[in-house]
């Protein structure tokens, strides 16, 4: 666990530090980039682009009219319920897992950090079909049980949370466990000698210094959060109005026939680029302030 | 309290553990658990448990319910056997591509210049943060039926590469970066004064030592891209046969209320991401060792 | 001439690293490029090895003009501060690198290999990384690397930099030991006098891009050129509008035509020196005069503080005048005292 180079949520963003150039240019050092930059138009950037013109390629009118659907606004409520659960019960385990990972030793920490990192690496159908397993009110191991208790779980929200924060529950803890190793115990070991409690220097001394670190999490986390699909898909049923996320909604306008439906999975689907596009700027920005820690 | 053949002699506090018959007392460490810390790991042992490892040992449980020979059938079922075939030869297919492209992106964005560079950092990270059911939308504006460049791709095999490579773009290259970042300059100078061409010093120096990050970002990718399942459900039409990949089997046997065949095939996904962090472990383990 | 540098420039945006710089280096001797960090000294190595190109003038290698050549085709060895060690590889492979880029067989490779790890003293070591070892022996192990292409130069960049003292001071002597035996023409890079006056040759000095003397450690050391020289190289002091070496200056027991009276205002012993701070009668307000003798010499004299005293120079010690206006803390050593 010593270093994050290597580890999946260090693949999600751009490291910090110098940027080394070379000095000569060369044409070689021209194709180079051309390729590059040819490469990111053709998948990324020019796609990404045309989204935004399908959107609009019947005017503003259908696009405020999609936005103006009480499924359309359910659904995105319904996203943004899930996700703040979701992600609120990640950053709090998150911070007491991360705690424990880097302050404590205990038996079977090597191998709880390496089971840490496997919802990013697992497919969120998979995730789905786990969760269905064990949490099926019909067939569940513990699903019925819950049922008869009162607790749906598959096919209503706490599924969904549930979902949601299976895929996304690495994010912050990836984030806050180098940030934790390097700044050590020193603060926190003088403000207990001055006669601070745990919580009080948990409060006063750690949770400031991680906070730039605890935000880029949250940040991360919201985003893939708000979009996550196959996993929701099959433990929510996406029972439109009831169960049915933003992002089920573009899958299912989309798969309707007539152009109001396109226009609205377009509409839904921008929504959604922008939100993500809008946490990467976001996240982009908070870099400097996070090395800067 | 305590035997006559162990006496302390300063007074243990409670949470000590207690010394065993023989004598021999365990040295506390000031990173044991204290029973705060204790209590925490035990709850959140319990939340991971409920939320990620009981759920994943249902799967592995379930899809050993009828035996090997139910395993064996629902893998080799000639549906699901293409599905798989499919998903791992395109997986790998992309994974090849990612080796190359994500070094030369990795490349340009440490070591070249250029206005925009900022940008395209930015871009790089659209395929992580955007929904895979959006991915799907984006690429069928380009490369289904009304794109601009006059191919038409959706419910194909290019469908579901394309799709693969759009969601495995960052990882290669966010692995490669911070140690193309790291290289010393003087090394590479180094190789110059003893008479190595750029190439050479590429492949004798530079590349070697990004071999531990093109793997691991290799890896990422290749489970990442076994995994994916929003992107194809609009741009590869999900046809049996041809653009059918394992995670749509599964949903098909979920669908079909076939758990057993469902858990089969997921219980292949679920090893081959158990093996991928297995080898990142023992990667950065090596990295670590080696400085 | 092994090496000869004409008319050299180079500027980094604003800055001008190097102005017009002529110098020749001798065939078969360990030249050191002595100066204040920043003054050019790193940059001009750079230049001789093809790591940068200088914006004017010439660089001749053995007869070859080789202003144009990358460093690939120039063979100069080149070792740097922080070794450059090939991280991927064992020490072995580090120090056959060249030779296998080359081409040659195996078997030659093995041989010179293990004749240049004896060399230098790491047999031993040949199986370990480069991470296994210290820091002393990595930089071992960049010189054995940098030989083996058998080069017509050797260039080191501030080789001992990045050691600490004790291990400085032994490679250093090893270096010289080193030059002895293989006879390659060196130069090597150091703000440090102690090591250069030790070590070298042959000193070039420079500061703010420009060559302020050339000559052996002796030369340097006794006839500075300048007042930086003078005072880069050894401890100084201000006498009488000049400055002198501090061990130069006497105490006399009566007053000479060139002598001067004065107060010792305060003397401290460190080791086997005394130093005393005299404060001349003719000009009370200036900075003391700082004398070194040895313990046994002040003991005789029975120098006291508040005693009074006459001091001269040397005869023959070397002497510089500087311009009024300088007061003594513009003049002081800059590598300091302490070496």
């Amino acid at each position: 666990m010593a270093d994050s180079l290597t580890t999946p949520a260090a693949a999600i963003r751009p490291p910090r530090g110098k940027v080394v150039t070379v000095r000569s240019s060369s044409p070689f050092r021209w194709v180079l980039r051309l390729i590059v930059i040819a490469y990111l138009v053709f998948l990324v950037i020019w796609p990404v682009t045309l989204v935004a013109k399908a959107t609009f390629s019947r005017g503003l009118a259908p696009v405020l009219d999609a936005l103006q659907q009480p499924d359309v606004i359910f659904a995105f409520k319904l996203t943004l319920s899930v996700a703040f659960w979701a992600v609120l019960i990640n950053t709090a385990f998150g911070i007491v897992i991360s705690l424990l990972l880097v302050r404590y030793t205990f038996p079977g920490r090597r191998a709880l950090s390496a089971m840490i990192d496997v919802p990013l690496s697992v497919s969120p159908i998979v995730v789905g079909l786990a969760l269905l397993l064990v949490y099926s009110g019909r067939t569940g191991w513990i699903g019925g049980a819950l049922e008869s208790a009162g607790l749906q779980v598959i096919y209503a929200p706490p599924g969904m949370i549930m979902a949601t924060a299976f895929v996304s529950l690495p994010l912050v803890i990836r984030e806050l466990v180098p940030v934790l190793t390097e700044i050590g115990t020193d603060a926190e070991q003088a403000a207990r000698s001055l006669g601070a409690s745990p919580l009080q220097a948990f409060l006063s001394i750690t949770l400031p210094a991680i906070k730039w670190a605890l935000l880029y999490g949250v940040v991360l986390s919201l985003a893939r959060s708000l979009g996550e699909f196959g996993a929701v898909k099959i433990v929510s049923g996406g029972v439109a109005m009831r169960t049915q996320t933003a992002t089920l909604l573009v899958e299912e306008r989309y798969q309707q026939f007539g152009p109001e439906n396109t226009i609205t999975a377009y509409t839904a689907a921008l929504i959604l680029a922008l939100i993500a596009v809008l946490a990467l700027v976001v996240v982009t920005s908070l870099r400097p302030k996070e090395n800067s820690q | 309290m305590t035997s006559s053949a162990v006496t302390p002699l300063i007074e243990r506090p409670d949470d000590a553990p207690p010394p065993s018959p023989g004598g021999r007392r365990r040295r506390r460490r000031a990173t044991d658990l204290t029973p705060v810390a204790g209590l925490g790991l035990g709850i959140t042992m319990l939340w991971f448990s409920l939320l990620v490892l009981i759920p994943l040992l249902a799967v592995l449980v379930q899809a050993s319910e009828g035996g090997w020979q139910a395993y064996w059938e629902a893998l080799t079922s000639p549906q699901t056997a293409a599905a798989l075939r499919l998903t791992v030869s395109q997986a790998l297919l992309v994974t090849l591509v990612n080796i190359v492209m994500g070094t030369a992106i990795a490349w340009v964005l440490v070591r070249d210049r250029f206005w925009g560079k900022q940008f395209l950092e930015v871009v790089i990270d659209i395929p992580f943060a955007l929904p895979t059911i959006v991915a799907g939308l984006v690429l069928l504006s380009l490369y289904g039926p009304s794109s601009p460049l006059g191919v038409d791709w959706a419910n194909t095999r290019v469908a579901v590469f394309l799709a693969f490579l759009f969601v495995t773009l960052p990882f290669v290259v966010r692995t490669v970066q911070p140690v193309l970042i790291e290289l010393e300059p003087e090394v590479e100078e180094a190789a110059a004064s003893l008479g190595a061409s750029r190439l050479t010093t590429f492949r004798t120096i530079i590349l070697p030592a990004l071999a531990p990050a093109i793997t691991s970002g290799a890896a990422l990718s290749f489970a990442r891209g076994i995994s994916e399942y929003g992107s194809l459900v609009l741009l590869s039409g999900n046809l049996p046969y041809s653009t059918e990949v394992a995670s749509v089997r599964i949903l098909s046997y979920v669908e079909g209320d076939k758990l057993t065949e469902a858990a089969a095939v997921a219980s292949i996904l679920l090893v081959v991401a158990l093996v991928v962090i297995v080898v990142l472990d023992i990667i950065s383990r090596r990295v670590a060792r080696h400085g | 001439m092994s090496i000869k540098i004409t008319g050299v420039g180079k500027r980094f945006g604003d800055f001008v690293a190097l102005s017009d710089i002529d110098l020749d280096i001798p065939t078969g001797q360990l030249t050191a490029l002595l100066g204040p960090s920043g003054g050019g000294k790193s940059t001009l190595l750079r230049i001789i090895a093809g790591l940068e190109l200088s914006d004017t003038g010439t660089v001749e290698i053995e007869g070859t003009d080789a202003t144009d050549l990358p460093a690939q085709k120039r063979n100069v060895g080149f070792v740097f501060q922080h070794y450059a060690a090939f991280r991927h590889m064992n020490v072995a492979a580090n120090v056959g690198y060249g030779l296998k880029i080359r081409k040659r067989p195996k078997r030659e490779i093995a041989a010179k290999v293990d004749e240049l790890l004896a060399l230098v003293h790491l047999s031993q070591f040949a199986d370990r990384l480069p991470s296994q070892l210290s820091g002393g022996q990595r930089q071992r192990m960049a010189l054995a690397r940098a030989l083996a292409i058998e080069p017509k130069v050797l260039l080191l960049d501030e080789p001992f930099g990045a050691l600490d003292a004790k291990v400085r001071k032994e490679l250093r002597a090893w270096l010289r030991r080193l030059h002895d035996e293989v006879h390659v023409t060196t130069v090597f890079v150091t703000h440090d006098q102690e090591e250069a006056l030790e070590v070298a040759d042959q000193i070039v000095v420079i500061n703010d891009g420009s060559i302020e003397q050339i000559g052996s450690p002796d030369e340097l050391y006794d006839t500075p050129a300048s007042e930086f020289v003078m005072s880069f190289l050894g401890p100084v002091t201000l006498l009488d509008g000049r400055l002198v070496r501090p061990h130069d200056i006497e105490v006399v027991a009566v007053q000479f035509p060139d002598s001067y009276a004065g107060r010792i205002v305060q003397s401290s012993r460190v080791g086997f020196e005394v130093r005393l701070e005299v404060a001349l009668v003719d000009a009370p307000d200036a900075a003391p005069v700082l004398i070194t003798l040895t313990r046994a010499e002040a003991t005789a004299k029975r120098l006291e503080d508040g005693a009074p005293v006459w001091i001269k120079p040397v005869e023959g010690a070397s002497q510089i005048a500087v311009p009024s206006g300088h007061t003594m803390s513009e003049v002081e050593p800059v590598s300091g005292l302490a070496g």
